[in-house]
């Protein structure tokens, strides 16, 4: 491999986003992703971080006259996950999403996490429970329903429900990991429950995630990207981007002058 | 407490009310509600009164006649002796046909409308069109179904014809309400299935059928109990009036076992056995109606309740 993609994992080049109607969401938005690392996108409301990350994987092709311009590229083997050639349906088995209100499915506990095996048709009863077990526990709620798998999803409370859609995305063992928000519908210890596990997480995977909360890209993230009006005003460390950013812009932001 | 009240309004500058005036207006708007509701009651008391006088009248005139030999004698000429044993089971077979023909081809349809079909012009042209149909008086069926099934397909005035007749009649409440179950589930839970993988079909066979199924149930029962009152179709596809016979029964006990011979046999429903009872000068006659009719709205309360009671059932597991 290339030597400059040395702890990269995937890399956003010259990105624009147009959305059906013909808003141009995104301009030109380049960021790489650091490989074990958790990279934050902060910024205003409407700024397009959340329109960032569902280009990763290919949600925007649900609703149909969305268009992309440019790469996403997924190292080691150089896929354009936005090139026309790739099924958005393989960049999704490899790049996962945990949503920014809990959606766990209205079926059991044990079946939303066995829901990403089944769709790549594993079979095998003894290999579906053993991922199920290992993501639950890799996403820290297995203690708390290991004796009630068969029990609705619907019956955890919010931070428990959420834990389990992180432990529905885990089961496949993706690359990456996309979270949109995913702490703001969460009581505050809930909250830290999920933080805890994003900074645990990141040693097996890659972490993107976006946040309206500047605190809690300063707590978890390595790197931090400002966002503004569909632009990528600012990237770096994140102790850089907290403590010395370099655009005046990013300053005020997260000073708390503008937003 | 004024003095506290006054700076407060000054301090939104745009309202100068005083606490007294936004007392009695609070009230004065409050009096909207109450009138409302007032009328609301009044006029669903008169709708659910005209029901229950119509529904006690006929229990009321047919209540002599409700008794086990009515569902099990044949129309006969003598009122006494009559029953409408060849209607209910007809009426049975009838819907049978209408659920096997309606319900595949309406979900098939829903499913296909709501989850593959391209937006455009042509989609919206459809579903203009299904919801037109499901609006159609019923005759218009009836004499398409002539036209169709007894005479293009030379199915004749048999019981495979009236149970497609009364499944075209079906077929756009199956729709629509397939599609209504459909729209009901969550963008969010359709992207949770889409984020970890699935295909499309994936996504409809284990999210959207499932979740959708409730509502898909409940609209294929109350379509069912539209059609099992439907008359005029029926009429007009020639159903017989007058019929002393059960249709050949479909497992016998020899070779081959199965038989499809009363798919063609002629029939009678229930709302054409009251129907034909009614027209009768003999005043016996009407007591059969009745205790028909009263009969025909037990089944579709019945089937009405099992709806509601299903939806209840299935949607419990299901929080949205």
């Amino acid at each position: 491999m290339a030597q400059n993609n040395l702890g990269i994992k995937a890399e956003a080049k010259d990105l624009n986003f147009y959305y059906a109607n013909g808003t141009q969401a995104l301009k030109n938005v380049s960021l790489p992703v650091h490989e074990n690392k958790i990279t934050a996108l902060i910024g205003p409301s409407g700024c397009g971080k959340s329109t960032f990350l569902r280009c990763f994987n290919r949600m925007h092709d649900l609703y149909p006259g969305n268009r992309y311009e440019g790469q996403i590229l997924l190292y080691p083997d150089n896929t354009n996950v936005l090139s026309k050639g790739v099924d958005p349906i393989e960049v999704r088995m490899r790049i996962s999403m945990v949503f920014q209100k809990p959606n766990p499915f209205p079926k059991s506990i044990y079946e939303n996490v066995a829901y990403g095996l089944r769709v790549r048709g594993e079979k095998s009863k003894v290999k579906i429970d053993e991922k199920v077990e290992e993501a639950l526990k890799g996403a820290s709620l297995w203690n708390e329903v290991k004796t009630r798998l068969n029990d609705l999803a619907f019956n955890l409370s919010g931070g428990q429900q959420q834990r389990l859609c992180i432990a529905r995305a885990l089961a496949t063992d993706p690359e990456i990991m996309l979270f949109d928000e995913p702490t703001s519908a969460l009581d505050p210890i809930a909250t830290v429950n999920i933080e805890e596990l994003m900074s645990t997480l990141k040693n097996k995977l890659s972490i993107l995630v976006v946040t309206h909360n500047m605190q809690q890209a300063a707590r978890i993230s390595d790197y931090t990207a400002y966002m503004y009006l569909g632009e990528m005003i600012e990237f770096d460390a994140t102790d850089k981007i907290f403590t010395n950013p370099s655009k005046k812009e990013t300053e005020d932001y997260i000073t708390g002058k503008f937003g | 407490m004024e003095k506290i009240n006054q700076e407060n309004l000054n301090a939104q500058s745009t309202s100068s009310k005083t606490l007294e005036e936004v007392r009695s207006m609070i009230k004065a708007h409050k009096r909207n509600d109450l009138i409302f509701a007032s009328v609301g009651f009044v006029v669903i008391t008169l709708i659910l009164l005209t029901l229950l006088t119509l529904f006690i009248d006929l229990v009321i005139d047919g209540y002599p006649k409700i008794t086990y030999d009515f569902f099990t004698s044949f129309p006969s000429r003598r009122a006494a002796n009559a029953g409408i044993f060849s209607a209910w089971v007809g009426s049975s077979l009838v819907l049978l046909i209408t659920f096997l023909s309606a319900v595949p081809l309406g979900v098939a349809s829903g499913i296909y409308l709501e989850e593959y079909a391209p937006k455009n012009w042509f989609s919206d042209l459809i579903e203009v069109n299904v919801s037109n149909l499901a609006g159609v008086p019923s005759i218009i069926y009836g004499l398409l179904a002539l036209g169709l099934f007894v005479y293009g397909l030379k199915l004749g005035h048999t019981i495979v014809t009236a149970g497609l007749t009364l499944g075209l009649l079906m077929l756009p409440i199956v729709i629509v309400s397939t599609r209504e179950a459909i729209r009901s589930i969550p963008i969010a839970i359709r992207e949770a299935a889409y984020a970890v993988g699935a295909t499309k079909w994936q996504v409809v066979l284990h999210h959207v059928v499932q979740y959708s199924f409730g509502g898909i149930l409940t609209g294929v029962i109350i379509g069912m109990a539209r059609a099992i009152g439907e008359t005029a179709p029926v009429i007009t596809i020639g159903a017989l009036t007058f019929i002393a016979f059960l249709p050949p029964p479909p497992i016998s006990l020899s070779y081959p076992f199965i038989s499809f011979e009363w798919l063609q046999s002629s029939f009678t429903v229930l709302p054409i056995q009251m129907f034909n009872w009614l027209s009768r000068p003999d005043h016996a006659f009407h007591i059969n109606a009745a205790a028909t009719g009263a009969v025909i709205i037990v089944l579709t309360l019945i089937m009405n309740g099992t709806a509601i009671w299903l939806r209840y059932k299935i949607r419990k597991n299901i929080k949205w």
